[in-house]
């Protein structure tokens, strides 16, 4: 009976408003919205195929890519200004300028700095998505707590080990925060290098059926970067409750009090 | 959603740290509120002068040639030329022009979607699953349903922000609503006040911290929206503009552009904080005076 009415919440509105979608496109044929059935079988025509290896695959792995390298470069390099006073005050503007950019400008400039290839556009990718990790690792190192930073030196823990289990575990969340922003920006510049620049890729399909007025292929490829964009904060969700177990932890009973 | 904390922990670790004032090395070298200010923004600036040096000193040295990245001063001189204009203004103008309407109307949506789903644990959830898929959707996706729909006028680009903006708020929203505590609550209701009167006294200050860290966070987002559908669509406003030089070869004028943006962005963050921290003065203040 429980797990019956938790299906219930989960399933109810979704099947309702395909209901819905089906009932509206029952009767009138729409040029711009496809029929719910019409929709499925162009998706399993459209992406099951070979365009799975040519188109798919490879977005998704300059995707993954692009984000790996910006989330490491991002932290090494904001465990290493946040934890210098000066060098924070030295690059704080230029850093503070560099993230109000909006990213997807950096492809033309990239364009005419790499030409047109698979690694501008991972390029691309890190050079976007690299802000918000740097920006929140610098204020994550810097937000320590002043009586543990304090312990850590009297007990003479330095180095690595004061980076392993003093910072990294004090900045986690907030980097955390900076790697979901990070994932959603990587998603929109792999998306826009190829719509801007490509002749594959996922940008580049569902540009061409847009251009070609294929419009059902068109929404299929919307509900796929769709499905990459649940995937993606599924795998974030999944991996942050790992990571920051003790955290959440931390905050349930500091709520409870 | 992390604000609330993280604004908890700086207010701690300020004022506490100041009063101890040990003679200690340790002590001397914690903030000093008179010196620390001034060497801080000196370096700050020292900082901008090095990355305008870098950036000068690249292309005239040759690593990489002037003709895809000027040095500096050309890119200024052009953002100079740019500034006086009447057609980059303009540009400007659409530019803000769509990303202040996306915002607002997302703004006006969510806050009505999140207080009504917020208010109702039936709604919440019976919404939660849909929620969680529809949010994730990067709103670049829609950029195909945009042009077929409109073309390359500026709804593309309202449709756009509209989409990105409006989640950011509504979740926010959502967290601040199941934030209200249960004893003003019923305080207000013993008391009678009517439905709307405990939304307006009771939900909305409780949720409009949360609704102000919603709203920056959309703000920037609209911007990155707006800018992106008018480089990729081509509905008028900056980012146009920029497709535009790149492909007539306005190398330094093109760079002046996203210089442009970038100090748009700059200011609109500045903006934000400074509307936040004007709505919210009250809010910080009762919290810094819980602590202490």
């Amino acid at each position: 009976m429980r797990i019956a009415k938790g299906v219930l919440y989960i399933l109810g509105l979704p099947a309702l408003l395909v209901l819905i979608w089906w009932a509206s496109t029952l009767g009138a044929k729409s040029f711009f919205v496809p029929t719910p059935g019409t929709l499925a079988t162009t998706f399993a025509e459209t992406w099951f195929g070979e365009r799975i290896f040519s188109d798919v695959a490879p977005s998704i792995l300059r995707l993954l890519v692009g984000v790996s390298a910006a989330i490491i470069v991002g932290i090494l390099a904001g465990l290493l200004i946040g934890s210098a006073k000066w060098l924070r005050a030295l690059t704080e503007p230029v850093l503070e300028f560099f993230r109000a950019v909006p990213p997807p400008v950096l492809v033309p400039v990239l364009m005419l700095l790499m030409g047109i290839s698979d690694s501008m556009k991972v390029v691309v990718i890190i050079s976007g998505c690299i802000w918000p990790v740097l920006l929140n690792t610098v204020e994550g190192v810097r937000a320590i707590d002043g009586v543990l930073s304090d312990s850590a030196q009297t007990y003479g823990i330095s180095g690595w080990a004061r980076v392993r289990y003093l910072v990294l575990p004090s900045a986690g969340p907030q980097i955390l925060a900076g790697v979901r922003q990070c994932l959603s920006i990587g998603l929109i510049l792999m998306v826009i290098s190829e719509m801007f620049a490509s002749s594959s890729g996922l940008g580049f399909t569902i540009v061409q059926f847009q251009r070609s007025f294929a419009v059902p292929e068109m929404w299929s490829g919307i509900v796929i970067l769709g499905l990459i964009g649940v995937a993606l904060s599924f795998i974030f969700q999944f991996t942050e409750r790992r990571i920051l177990r003790w955290y959440h932890g931390l905050r349930e009973v500091e709520n409870a009090v | 959603m992390t604000h609330g904390p993280m604004r908890l922990d700086t207010a701690s670790a300020g004022p506490a740290g100041v009063t101890a004032a040990a003679p200690a090395a340790a002590g001397a070298r914690r903030r000093r509120p008179g010196r620390k200010w001034p060497a801080k923004q000196l370096l700050g600036v020292a900082g901008i002068l090095g990355f305008l040096l870098t950036w000068e000193a690249i292309p005239r040295l040759g690593l990489i040639e002037a003709r895809f990245l000027p040095p500096a001063s050309e890119v200024i001189a052009a953002l100079a030329v740019d500034l006086q204009l009447v057609a980059f203004w303009a540009a400007v103008g659409e530019t803000l022009l769509a990303w202040f309407l996306g915002l607002a109307s997302a703004m006006v949506l969510a806050l009505v979607a999140g207080f009504v789903v917020g208010s109702s644990h039936f709604l919440r959830r019976f919404t939660n699953s849909t929620v969680e898929f529809l949010r994730p959707i990067p709103s670049v996706a829609l950029i195909p349903l945009a042009v077929l729909l409109f073309g390359v006028k500026i709804q593309s680009s309202i449709l756009l922000i509209v989409y990105a903006a409006f989640w950011q708020v509504f979740i926010q929203v959502l967290y601040g609503v199941a934030d209200v505590d249960n004893v003003a609550m019923q305080t207000a209701r013993s008391y009678g006040l009517p439905a709307a009167a405990r939304v307006r006294y009771v939900v909305f200050p409780t949720a409009l911290p949360y609704l102000m860290t919603g709203v920056r966070l959309a703000a920037s987002v609209a911007l990155i929206l707006a800018i992106t559908a008018e480089l990729v669509i081509g509905s008028p406003g900056l980012g146009r503009e920029i497709a535009l030089a790149q492909s007539g070869g306005a190398i330094s004028g093109m760079y002046a552009l996203i210089l442009a943006t970038g100090l748009i962005g700059v200011l609109i963050n500045l903006l934000m904080r400074f509307i936040e921290r004007k709505t919210l003065s009250w809010h910080s203040s009762i919290r810094s005076e819980v602590i202490v």
